[in-house]
């Protein structure tokens, strides 16, 4: 056979195998995009059947709409405060399973369950945790402490942050994995020669070890950013009707997003808010990408 | 060993045994809550006095649980299978041919990882409406039929296999859809059961989608009904913990099963950034 033709074969071979796999993408995930970035122009609205063009009229209704103003601003602090903590954590939990040789499986395996439970049946426990005495479990310990009771998810002020916490419980187990892969990477003549050279274990952490592991850090941040951002589920399952109350003080954008297009369907307005969703995901990708090209 | 390095080795186990506990206490708490009778649901004790099955007994016979499992069953296993043949065969597709395309195709299947879900249900929506797909299982698996994530995976693994083994195929005459199934899927196993794991749980926790789509109770998956009942005024604490337990049961059973892979997997997430 001639290089020519083979070269053919191969060509309408692929495209075989390729054509369902090619219609799935353009069906599911390229026209759906288009469409949902069409649709934030215009006034669509399931209930009324015709659709207009309005241009920016939806963004300008959303950024005067007080509800979608706090939504967006629980939304980043939902990043604000998760992603740190969370962070944080499970690098001082990582450093530490590390340096322990004898049950460290053991360790990730029970760190670990949490991401991998159904996050509704988190939630729906996490919640039982929350309730205000004598059924919630946090508030008897509180009681037995002689200390007072708090209204945790009754909570204007306490709710946001008790998801926060629930969210965190979840997440530790995946970043905690994550830097461990990291941290085996690290040669250990690094710190070998930063021991004869007397440095202190502290030194040794937070001078060689912590450095070391910047772009898995990075890495985690832009992660866990961006799951923060997408935070829904367990808002709708930890407040009263799935409103992200008390007094949407729980609310985020996806919450936001879900009620306008499928409770108001109200689908152009909807649309809009996802498009600035996006714009947030998108923005946090991009620092990601520059700082690592910065790094090499 | 320093002297001082042993205090320090005795502190990391208290604090980390500690953690741990917190880790698996909500865990232990319904699971055994899941076991107390009514009159003691709100005692807080985390072991329960006189255990019974009740609870099981109950939400068995009075809500839709058994379908939810069925549905969410169902949901799980299919997009699993669909994903790994189609991720599979797209990843040995661009790892093994040169053809026009093929970086672009790449690239453009790439990019869709980009693109949140958050972004797609509106869309999704109305095409399952129009196409009169709603209240079916189709409309609740055709978004996951096929992953970015999977697709780059596999292709990555592919690329490391030999053109020469191909190539032997070849010359004893085998087909090249029989060279993907015969002599590539079997050198990927272990990419293929990772893939498996993270698509079964991501399709069994699965709530946005399964939420806005499946609006008739009886197309409900686990976590859709988990939600709809205990929201429900009637419905009492043991039973949503009861409904917790058994959503979650199959995927701690999984769990230790396939725990180190389930680890691994987690791992090569990250160090591909």
């Amino acid at each position: 056979m001639k290089k020519g033709s083979l070269e053919r074969k191969y060509t309408i071979t692929a495209y075989t195998f390729l054509f369902v796999p090619i219609i799935f993408f353009l069906v599911v995930r390229f026209l759906p995009m288009i469409f949902s970035l069409a649709m934030s122009f215009t006034d669509w609205n399931l209930l009324s059947k015709d659709i207009n063009f309005i241009g920016f009229e939806n963004f300008a209704k959303i950024f005067s709409d007080e509800v979608f103003l706090k939504s967006l601003w629980n939304t980043i602090k939902y990043v604000i405060f998760g992603v740190p903590l969370v962070i944080f954590l499970s690098l001082i939990i990582a450093v530490m399973l590390n340096r322990i040789r004898k049950f460290q499986w053991l360790f990730r395996l029970l760190y670990v369950m949490p991401y991998i439970t159904p996050l509704v049946a988190v939630s729906w426990v996490w919640r039982w945790f929350y309730q205000p005495p004598p059924m919630g479990v946090f508030n008897s310990i509180l009681l037995n402490l002689n200390l007072s009771t708090q209204q945790f998810l009754g909570s204007t002020e306490q709710a946001l942050f008790c998801i926060v916490i629930t969210t965190v419980w979840v997440q530790l187990g995946y970043c905690i994995v994550i830097f461990l892969a990291g941290l085996q990477t690290i040669p250990l003549e690094y710190i070998e020669a930063a021991r004869i050279d007397g440095a202190s274990r502290r030194q040794i952490t937070w001078k060689i070890v912590v450095p070391l592991l910047k772009p898995i850090t990075l890495f985690l941040v832009v992660m866990q950013s961006i799951s923060f951002l997408r935070i829904f589920t367990q808002v709708y399952n930890m407040s009263v009707q799935g409103s992200g109350g008390p007094l949407n003080s729980t609310k985020p954008l996806v919450l936001y997003i879900y009620e306008k297009a499928f409770v108001n369907f109200d689908m152009g307005l909807a649309s809009s808010a996802s498009l600035i969703l996006f714009a947030l995901i998108m923005f946090i990708t991009f620092i990601q990408m520059k700082f690592l090209n910065e790094k090499s | 060993m320093l002297k001082n390095d042993r205090k320090y080795f005795v502190f990391s186990y208290i604090i980390l045994g500690i953690l741990a506990f917190f880790m698996i206490f909500p865990f232990l708490w319904m699971i055994f809550s899941s076991f107390k009778p009514s009159w003691e649901i709100y005692d807080m004790k985390l072991l329960p006095s006189s255990p019974t099955l009740e609870n099981y007994k109950n939400i068995f016979t009075f809500s839709g649980f058994p379908k939810w499992f069925l549905n969410s069953s169902i949901v799980a296993f299919i997009t699993t299978f669909s994903v790994l043949f189609f991720d599979s065969l797209v990843g040995f597709t661009l790892a093994k041919y040169k053809f026009p395309g093929r970086n672009i195709l790449f690239i453009l299947i790439l990019s869709t990882l980009m693109i949140p879900t958050e972004m797609l249900v509106i869309p999704w929506y109305t095409m399952s409406q129009k196409l009169n797909w709603m209240g079916s299982y189709w409309s609740l698996m055709f978004p996951g039929m096929i992953s970015g994530f999977g697709i780059f995976l596999m292709k990555q693994f592919m690329e490391t296999i030999p053109d020469e083994l191909l190539d032997a195929a070849r010359i004893d005459g085998l087909s090249e859809f029989k060279i993907y199934w015969k002599i590539v899927l079997p050198l990927v196993k272990p990419a293929l059961g990772t893939l498996a794991i993270f698509n079964f749980i991501g399709n069994w926790n699965a709530f946005l989608w399964p939420l806005i789509v499946a609006q008739d109770s009886n197309m409900y998956t686990l976590p859709v009904g988990m939600a709809y009942f205990s929201s429900e005024a009637s419905f009492q604490w043991e039973q949503i913990m009861t409904g917790a337990t058994i959503s979650t049961i199959p995927l701690i059973i999984f769990f230790l099963i396939f725990q180190k892979q389930i680890i691994q997997g987690i791992a090569t997430q990250g160090l591909k950034g």
